[in-house]
């Protein structure tokens, strides 16, 4: 029997409840009921007692779905619907009561789960299904960050860790473009990349290649790129400030129903842009003359010199695509999770992760390894909770060091 | 001028002050683990962290004894080292760099998570666990004192004090221990880890070892700055802390007994002295609003921490203290 658990819920966006909701201030539970085939349910009896027993109040939902009912204050109360009420067709898809804790002077959201038996197969299988294409636009997105931190740590050595600041860049650039200039999102997209690509240029140029001239050793230069990055997130941050600002457009969509996931119209873009772009570089890399002779820096960088490649035309070309590309990942992060100082920091351990599972060095490595990545954390929201899915990343990555530490695709001479 | 001498007070006593005692220690265990043995543990603050916590729920979670809170703290530092260590000690330096920032930041998210709130008590922390360390200050703790020009209360004097007393005793076991055997053995780690191995040592024992030593030393001074502030916080334990300890210690000198101690003096100074210096500047309006707000100040600490890092990695690799011969460092 193919069924699907539709949540019923959440008191959004508060503010915009519907006629006959008190608005006082103070504590309430608030709530909606609603699946996709049926729209909202009007007449359910919702009741609220203390945890021991006591009536605080009932309510039935309008014809929005929405019911609200004011309590005395902060604590734990019991929500119960009565499923007598709901209509045909329609059941719980668990328990018909659920218990919650009020914050002092918060409107506390409850959601109980419905089921409409439409479609899809199960509730957790549909959730396991829309958690793996978040992951896959997520990994996508790492991906293309990643990119430009595998290819600069193979033709130079460097483990980057200014890196994510390059995200930062990017995103805050177009932010900086849309929001204050006033310029679209794609076309501030497209100059965050040129600022991206610069800031990789300037990276390149102003910093290392004068550090690979004094012979700076590789430990050394992964201090001064700590350094380097504690620099720029925290300017980052005087500049822009500490909040998480959206972009000005694309930011209210309603996600579109796909069966068995559902997706934002942005997110599906981001998924599209990421792989083109991602196809693009692999037949960069495979096709073109500058392709080929970033392969070869990697690999073998003497012998590349040698045979007439100009290595450091080489590595000051990928530094600008990895610069660019980080940027774009930027935006595309920025748009899905807003904008933030940090962001990039807090995305560099993830494509350390990625990068590292795929095998230090490789581009390819580092986009299938970011894949994986991508889509064992959201996907691990599934058992974890949401806000500890980072530290399963991690923990991955630890996994990884110690079953296979040159990575999927990495040699086994790499790792000393 | 009353101004400057102000600031100069400030940071003169910031100097001293249980912050300096906190990146003193990590950076003593820093030195044991980078300046020594050549491993770059960029997750110092995770074992300051687990220190830290270690008391901060043994008393108040468990209702332990505060002296069995610090036993559980090194124990929870012993520990992390260890599972730190057995994936990565045996591949190249960088692995071991990753993986311990990883690990830092993510314990950090792991603490101030909702599931974990119970227990850490989230993104607010823990507090009030340090009654048992005060009640033991020969002093009274809620009265002030004046030293050299500075205001302290009778809590800080004593934090302070014991503080002092624990670099101190940290530096002494760190100077007995390099002019041992197992000193010799792990600075030749650090300079050819493959001759080491060759006379039949057992390379990753003795990096395990320095990794447990430098962890318990960065949990005590963990300990040090819970008591200090009177709490355990998770987003205390920001990871460019870490970096902060590591300035300190390549500014005093790596591989020099006193070279955090001095560095980690020199660098809260300096930078205590430019926050009250730039607030001063700000409020007088000598800095325009435009530019400058109070409230950045605050990021000007790491701004400057991540530029003086890069100089000092660029120009001056020794430090104040150091010899350049043993600090040309390369990857391994």
């Amino acid at each position: 029997m193919i069924r699907l658990l539709l949540v019923a819920c959440f008191g959004l966006g508060l503010a915009t409840l519907g006629p006959g909701v008190a608005h006082a201030e103070g504590e309430a539970v608030v709530g909606t009921l609603k699946t996709s085939k049926s729209g909202p349910i009007d007449g359910v009896k919702v009741t609220v007692e203390t945890p021991d027993g006591k009536e605080i109040g009932t309510a039935e939902t309008d014809a929005d779905g929405k019911w609200s009912v004011d309590v005395p204050g902060p604590g734990q109360y019991v929500v119960t619907i009565n499923s007598d009420d709901l209509p045909d067709g329609i059941s719980l898809s668990g328990s018909d009561s659920r218990t919650v804790t009020v914050e002092p002077g918060r409107r506390q959201p409850v959601s109980i789960g419905l089921e409409d038996g439409s479609r899809g197969s199960g509730g957790g299988n549909v959730r396991a299904v829309q958690l793996l294409v978040d992951g896959l636009r997520f990994g996508l997105l790492i991906a293309m960050c990643a990119v430009g931190l595998s290819l600069i740590f193979g033709t130079t050595g460097l483990t980057n860790f200014a890196h994510g600041e390059l995200v930062t860049i990017g995103a805050v650039a177009a932010w900086y473009i849309n929001v204050q200039g006033g310029v679209p999102l794609i076309p501030a997209a497209l100059l965050a990349m040129v600022v991206g690509a610069a800031a990789g240029a300037l990276n390149e140029l102003g910093l290392w290649r004068p550090l690979r001239r004094r012979g700076t050793g590789l430990i050394a230069a992964l201090v001064v790129s700590i350094g380097l990055s504690l620099l720029l997130r925290y300017l980052i941050q005087i500049v822009y400030g500490g909040f998480s600002n959206p972009y000005a457009q694309y930011q209210s969509q309603r996600a579109v129903d796909y069966g068995l996931f559902t997706l934002t119209n942005r997110a599906l873009v981001s998924i599209i842009i990421s792989v083109v772009v991602l196809v693009l570089v692999a037949l960069m890399l495979q096709r073109t003359k500058m392709g080929k002779a970033m392969r070869a820096v990697a690999d073998n960088r003497d012998l590349a010199a040698s045979s007439g490649i100009d290595v450091n035309r080489v590595i000051l070309v990928v530094w600008m695509m990895g610069g660019a590309l980080a940027a774009l990942g930027g935006v595309l992060l920025g748009l899905s999770d807003q904008v933030q100082w940090d962001m990039g920091f807090r995305l560099l351990l993830l494509m350390f992760a990625g990068v590292t599972l795929g095998g230090l060095g490789t581009a390819y490595g580092a986009l299938v390894g970011s894949l994986v990545v991508g889509v064992f954390v959201q996907t691990s929201t599934l058992v974890i909770p949401d806000d500890v899915k980072y530290v399963g990343g991690l923990l991955l990555l630890i996994v990884i060091l110690v079953i296979r530490p040159q990575g999927i695709l990495g040699s086994r001479a790499r790792i000393g | 001028m009353a101004d400057l001498i102000d600031a100069f007070a400030v940071a003169l006593k910031a100097a001293l002050g249980f912050q300096a005692i906190f990146f003193a220690l990590l950076a003593i265990g820093i030195n044991v683990q980078f300046g020594y043995t050549g491993l770059l543990n960029f997750g110092q603050i995770a074992f300051a962290m687990v220190g830290g916590f270690g008391i901060a729920i043994s008393v108040t979670q468990w209702g332990l004894n505060f002296w069995v809170g610090v036993l559980i703290g090194l124990l929870a530092a012993v520990v992390l080292a260890l599972l730190l260590g057995l994936p990565t000690l045996r591949l190249r330096a960088d692995y071991l760099a990753i993986v311990t920032i990883a690990t830092a930041e993510g314990l950090r998210l792991l603490f101030r998570s909702v599931s974990a709130t119970p227990v850490t008590g989230g993104t607010r922390g823990l507090a009030s666990f340090n009654s048992q360390f005060f009640a033991l200050a020969p002093w009274a703790t809620s009265g002030r004192y004046s030293v050299l020009g500075t205001t302290w209360s009778g809590a800080q004097l004593w934090v302070a004090t014991v503080g002092w007393v624990l670099v101190a005793l940290a530096s002494l076991l760190v100077w007995a221990l390099v002019r041992s055997p197992w000193g010799r053995v792990v600075k030749s780690i650090r300079e050819d880890e493959d001759a080491v191995r060759a006379l039949g040592k057992n390379v990753y024992l003795y990096k395990m070892q320095a990794l447990v030593l430098g962890g318990v030393i960065g949990a005590i001074g963990g300990m040090v700055y819970a008591v200090g502030t009177g709490s355990a916080i998770p987003d205390q334990y920001q990871n460019a802390n870490t970096f902060l300890a590591y300035a300190a210690l390549i500014l005093g000198g790596a591989a020099r007994v006193l070279g955090p101690v001095v560095g980690a003096m020199v660098v809260l100074f300096i930078l205590q002295f430019a926050d009250t210096a730039l607030r001063t500047l700000i409020s007088n309006g000598v800095i325009p609003e435009g530019l400058l707000t109070a409230t950045d100040v605050a990021q000007i600490r790491f701004v400057l921490v991540g530029l003086g890092l890069m100089l000092l990695l660029v120009f001056r690799p020794q430090g104040i203290l150091g010899d350049r011969r043993e600090v040309m460092l390369d990857a391994r």
